[in-house]
């Protein structure tokens, strides 16, 4: 019998971690930190260092005493994505790694940046501390940096009761039987649908109503990406459809074909809720669906 | 400065998957193919190079030690480092003139631990290491600042694969596929593979490396130079260091047949390239290179092995070995060798 592979569990760790002195310069910026402030140390060539270092990393000589405070606001010059945080990282959730350049200093800190999406981020993208609370002197007293306010969400709504005229009214009334109303103006001939009281064209009142069959052609419509409460999925196909006898088309939905196959011209036939389930409404229209007739020249 | 080759260089067969092996059991077997084909068993100098966090116990290296016969006391040194850079403590040791051999070795077992978070302890501990900034993250931030495009990535990895699985000491991997991110914008395959393994190398002086070598790779250029630290006091789309190390090393001086560069991620190809000034004549990673085996604390000297073999085998005449260190190619190591 082969003997079962050995393997021992080990960790590494010093308990309670090492104690490290600071210096001054590096004590500076930490202080400075927990107090809310973000500081830079000069260089003797007029550099302005962030995070400060005790010696020029291009000369190698001592930094000059003088600290500047710098930010808070900063621009990302640039990042990686994180889309799966690890165990010993800063957030729990997405976020990018970013060189910051603070406003005022000369080069770019590395920090954290919560800007929830990837899409957010960008180079040039400006962006400010979320100072952790119970700040005590360490780099991740800043917890994250996040993009600035660019912009607001503006919530919108009134409420009203409306009424829908009686043209309107009475067009709904023949929905609700299963009909299209529809009527002829005296003076230019023109049917239209839905019923109306006066013609646009001639500005006179219209008085003869006309039922309209349920059927249509096809004039022109719209792949629409974007959901709609009305619409059964995405993408959805919104039409003019001329109905027979009519001479102005009207907007319907188009369904039970995909959406790459409407096509002007096509034959359509609304597609009516049971009887029972009607109102006066145009939800009484599901939609309208192609009659598989050959396709009409418009 | 005394003419120094190296003479001898030996590899294990890499393995993406601790094969039980201690690091004693797995340095000896290159250690014996390095004293066979030198014909040396002693030397006057040795110098390793490891890494103590790899098997998370301090010292570790001592016990490396039991593979050397260390008894009576030999002259040893060890590099907390890619063992490219204890070849060339060796090489400054042999410019002394006392002595005239050189054993170096490194070895590395990245299996055993987290290789990501074991490279956030070399960063520095005020300012980046308690971000918990992991090796491929400070990797991709690089990436994105050198703006490699996609399709230049996918082919580096795919050369670099096609090349390895050629190469019986590298793994075998798969031609890169998926999309899914590492960290964004490197992709997973852009990472070097895990990898256990250790590598030896032998360098003589003058007259000892012609008598024990038929080819002997003659060091004609060697140096090392470094950036600072802090990722944001730099030009990460660059590499300034590895430029100068190369024009320290006299890089180009002559045109180059083969170069052998320690690129962990596929991006530094780019960087290292353009730091080097290689042109488009010169093979780089004809082994695979790390992408294909990344023995950490012996991929740098594996560079530097491979391409004096090339020289050692009369297939190139002039060739590069590059190592590297610390976060986004900090440090850069270039020797050039000549036959």
């Amino acid at each position: 019998m082969p003997s079962e592979e050995l393997i021992a569990e080990h960790v590494l760790e010093f308990p309670g971690g090492y104690t490290r002195t600071t210096g001054p310069v590096i004590g500076r910026f930490l202080t400075e930190l927990r107090d809310g402030r973000i500081v830079g140390v000069r260089t003797a060539g007029g550099r302005t260092l962030v995070p400060p270092l005790e010696y020029d990393p291009d000369t190698g000589e001592a930094v000059t005493g003088e600290f500047t405070e710098v930010g808070p606001t900063g621009t990302v010059e640039g990042w990686a994505w994180v889309s799966e945080p690890r165990a010993g990282h800063p957030l729990e959730r997405p976020f990018a790694w970013a060189l910051i350049r603070l406003d005022g200093a000369d080069t770019a800190l590395v920090h954290a940046v919560d800007a929830g999406d990837v899409r957010a981020m960008r180079p040039g993208l400006r962006v400010r501390p979320r100072w952790r609370t119970g700040r005590t002197g360490h780099i991740t007293d800043i917890e994250s940096f996040v993009p600035e306010v660019t912009r607001i969400v503006s919530p919108v709504r009134t409420e009203y009761r409306v009424r829908p005229g009686k043209s309107l009214a009475r067009f709904l009334e023949g929905i609700e039987r299963g009909i299209f109303l529809g009527c002829r103006c005296g003076s230019c001939g023109k049917v239209y649908v839905p019923y109306r009281l006066s013609c646009p064209e001639c500005g006179v009142a219209i008085t003869e109503e006309t039922e309209l069959p349920d059927t249509g052609t096809i004039t022109t419509f719209a792949i629409n990406n974007l959901p709609d409460p009305r619409a059964p999925e995405v993408p959805f196909v919104s039409a003019y459809i001329l109905l027979d006898g009519a001479d102005i088309p009207m907007i319907a939905l188009v369904g039970d074909v995909p959406a790459h196959e409407v096509r002007q011209g096509m034959r359509v036939r609304a597609v009516w809720v049971p009887e029972e389930e009607r109102t006066a409404s145009m939800s009484n229209i599901r939609w309208f669906a192609p009659t598989g007739e050959p396709d009409v020249e418009l | 400065m005394r003419e120094i080759a190296v003479v001898a260089f030996a590899q294990t067969r890499h393995s993406a998957v601790d094969e039980g092996l201690g690091e004693p059991e797995l340095i000896l077997p290159v250690l014996d193919e390095v004293r066979e084909r030198s014909g040396l068993r002693k030397f006057g100098f040795t110098c390793s190079g490891s890494c103590d966090y790899l098997a998370g116990a301090p010292f570790s290296f001592v016990s490396a030690l039991d593979a050397l016969g260390a008894w009576p006391p030999i002259s040893e040194s060890h590099v907390e480092m890619d063992a490219a850079w204890a070849l060339y403590e060796a090489w400054v040791r042999l410019q002394h003139g006392d002595v005239d051999s050189a054993l170096i070795y490194g070895f590395g077992k990245s299996s055993q631990g987290d290789l990501r978070e074991i490279m956030t302890l070399q960063l520095d501990p005020y300012y980046l290491a308690p971000l918990g900034l992991d090796q491929v993250s400070y990797a991709a931030l690089q990436a994105s600042a050198c703006g490699a495009d996609r399709a230049e990535l996918d082919e580096v990895v795919r050369r670099s694969r096609a090349a390895g699985r050629d190469n019986p000491y590298a793994l075998d991997l798969p031609d890169p596929s998926g999309d899914g991110y590492e960290v964004e914008p490197l992709r997973p395959y852009d990472v070097a593979p895990i990898t256990d393994g250790a590598a030896a190398v032998v360098l003589a002086a003058g007259d000892l490396a012609r008598e024990v070598c038929e080819r002997p790779a003659w060091i004609t250029g060697i140096a090392h130079r470094i950036d600072p630290h802090y990722l944001g006091m730099r030009d990460l789309a660059r590499s300034a260091s590895a430029a100068e190390a190369a024009r320290a090393a006299g890089v180009g001086k002559g045109s180059l047949d083969v170069a052998e560069l320690h690129v962990q991620f596929s991006h530094e190809e780019r960087i290292l390239r353009q730091a080097l000034e290689l042109p488009d004549s010169t093979v780089v990673n004809p082994s695979g290179g790390p992408l294909a085996a990344n023995p950490v604390m012996a991929t740098g000297l594996i560079r530097i092995g491979e391409a004096a073999s090339r020289i050692m085998d009369g297939t190139a005449s002039r060739t590069l070995g590059h190592a590297a260190s610390g976060p986004c190619l900090q440090h850069n190591l270039v020797t050039v060798m000549e036959g």
